[in-house]
């Protein structure tokens, strides 16, 4: 087979679905692509396509994995044999109280819903970040200067005290950043720099991954030049 | 759980062969053990998945009858079945812990002696379950830092709400904002509020909200028009309420534009694909990007700062603050982005948690100080305290 050939038709034994869907898949990367160059019709089109498509996928996901399964199937079971969750008309309720955003007259009752949610969140997470982001990072904190062996080990540990210390003068708001404290607030923004710098450096990494997967998607799935 | 395969002969067996098919001279089981006990496993921290064995050895187990090889365990859902094996304990081993066990769920257990060749007769025991405990001991210690914690939010509150003067440093970023507003309003171009695309759960998206009233009453004052696109419905709601009051709150109700508060799409590129068409077509001259972001977050900054946009972001996604400090011209550093709310609202409860936090790193700083000592003095109780895993 031809590259031509192969090019049009994919190659030996794939479907036309997925011809067609590596042609469209190629186009649109094309069209989003454009916007390097500056904004144009093909990435109005491909950013609408995008919007729209994400907009309706989402409310079909909605649907059919939370209102449907928990709401509508949970309360009206039918035939399957599965118990009425006779509760599930309270996040039901909750839920109308959203919609009645769209009447002026009764739109206050939505805030009920939207602190409910607020509250419930807040109070699931707090032990879950109290232990993880907060005890457990003390504790860290504490054995840090003792593990490893050697003198550097121990400069190096205590200086992760010092960071830890200082970043936490930095992000105390109830005195102004001058004398010592200042001192301290400036050693703890280097910190900051330095690990921001060392995540920057992580993420970009990732991001020149996802470029290559694209150009693969390009050069090898749509265009066969590398195999 | 799989279940035991035995290689080697059993004691009920009526005839006994070896792997080639010659009789195998028929070995005497030892004698069985007994008083199988089990019940739940109390050490304070299980979640019901801990069941406690404990039996009497068999006759045979010991220096001088020493031909027990060891026991087998067996667990069961049903009366009068061995089910699944469970575990094989050496001789001499009186207890087991069964730490896979289904919180609730009724079992059946025997215990049974083997010389390496034969099985003994079972004991048995059930039917015994798991039970979650109420509390978790290893997690004391965030109980009682919580509980400082909330002290102090809630001392901070009331006297915030008896009107005491709570000092709060101004927060540089602050000023970046107002700045970038009136740069928009002299160029007679509108102003882009991002809010993250965090649920109205996120506590950072809460944040925001109360940062864009603060936007709002500005752009409000200038007529200046704000733009406010969001990835949640329910987000866009919220935005909608904020807006339009802080627009009546600065007497201009009508300079109030619904259409500019806008539901972009759930989907997260596909929401950064249109915010930075807005940035291209409508031109807003400060870009205002407040809340929670994830890996949208350089393609919405890159694209302000080619857009010749004045940028002001801040997040407390640690992984994306990287990409707002290289490219906007302020940000606001994780915490620092609650405090601006506190700071800007003077609303008591916001008040309360930002003083409360601010002295618990302090305790913080205390109890990592002690801790530093103890464990270098080799004092590790204090310290395992704090650890709750």
């Amino acid at each position: 087979m031809s590259w031509l050939q192969e090019f049009f038709t994919g190659a030996p034994g794939t479907t036309t679905a997925v011809v067609w869907g590596t042609w469209v898949g190629a186009l649109l990367t094309l069209c989003i692509y454009s916007f390097l160059y500056k904004d144009n019709p093909f990435y109005k089109f491909a950013e609408s396509l995008f919007v729209g498509i994400g907009a309706a996928y989402w409310l079909a996901i909605l649907y059919h994995n939370t209102l449907k399964p928990k709401l509508f199937v949970a309360l009206f079971p039918g035939d399957s044999g599965e118990p009425v969750l006779w509760y599930r008309v309270f996040p039901g309720i909750l839920a109308i109280f959203m919609l009645l955003r769209f009447f002026p007259k009764l739109s206050w009752l939505s805030r009920w819903a939207l602190a409910f949610i607020v509250g419930m969140y807040a109070a699931v997470n707090l032990t879950g970040f109290a232990q993880a982001d907060f005890v457990e990072q003390i504790y860290a904190t504490m054995t840090t200067p003792l593990t490893g062996g050697g003198v550097l080990s121990f400069i190096l540990n205590l200086s992760a005290v010092v960071g830890v210390v200082a970043v936490l003068l930095y992000f105390f708001f109830s005195k102004e950043h001058k004398g010592a404290m200042g001192v301290a607030a400036k050693i703890g923004i280097l910190y900051l720099m330095v690990a921001f710098g060392a995540s920057f450096g992580y993420t970009v990494m990732g991001r020149v991954s996802l470029l290559i997967g694209r150009m693969t998607f390009l050069l090898r799935d749509w265009l066969h030049v590398i195999d | 759980m799989v279940a035991l395969s035995f290689g080697w002969a059993s004691a009920q067996d009526e005839s006994v062969t070896d792997e080639a098919g010659l009789p195998h001279p028929v070995a005497f089981p030892p004698a069985p053990p007994r008083d199988l006990a089990a019940a739940d496993f109390v050490d304070n921290n299980d979640a019901g998945d801990k069941i406690e064995l404990t039996w009497v050895l068999s006759p045979d187990d010991g220096a001088e009858e020493a031909n027990v090889a060891g026991y087998y365990l067996w667990r069961s859902e049903s009366p009068g079945a061995r089910g699944d094996t469970l575990a094989f304990v050496g001789a001499g081993t009186t207890d087991f812990v069964d730490d896979t066990a289904v919180p609730g769920v009724p079992y059946y257990y025997s215990v049974t002696a083997t010389d390496g060749t034969s099985l003994s007769d079972d004991a048995t025991f059930g039917p015994v379950s798991g039970r979650r405990n109420w509390f978790t001991v290893s997690r004391l210690a965030v109980l009682v830092l919580a509980g400082i914690f909330f002290a102090l939010v809630l001392t901070f509150t009331r006297l915030a709400e008896r009107g005491a003067k709570l000092f709060v440093r101004r927060i540089p970023g602050l000023n970046a904002i107002e700045e970038a507003v009136g740069r928009a309003t002299e160029m007679g171009r509108p102003v882009l509020y991002v809010p993250g695309i965090g649920e109205i759960d996120n506590i950072m998206t809460i944040a925001s909200l109360t940062i864009l009233s603060h936007v709002a009453r500005i752009t409000a004052r200038y007529e200046t028009p704000l733009i406010v696109p969001t990835a949640r419905a329910v987000v866009m709601s919220a935005a909608e309420e904020v807006v339009k009051e802080a627009y009546a709150a600065e007497g201009k109700p009508d300079a109030y534009n619904p259409d500019n508060i806008r539901y972009l799409s759930d989907a997260q590129f596909a929401f950064a694909g249109a915010v930075n068409g807005i940035m291209l077509r409508e031109r807003p001259a400060a870009n205002l990007y407040l809340g929670a972001f994830w890996a949208e977050s350089l393609l919405l900054a890159e694209t302000g700062f080619e857009a010749g946009a004045i940028q002001v972001a801040g997040t407390a996604m640690v992984s994306q603050l990287p990409f707002f400090v290289t490219a906007c011209d302020y940000t606001l550093l994780g915490e620092e982005l609650y405090a601006a709310s506190a700071y800007l609202s003077r609303e008591p409860k916001l008040l309360g948690g930002l003083k409360g936090s601010d002295w618990m790193k302090i305790v913080t700083i205390a109890l990592m100080a002690i801790g530093i000592i103890m464990s270098i003095a080799g004092a590790d109780a204090f310290v395992e305290w704090f650890h709750t895993n």
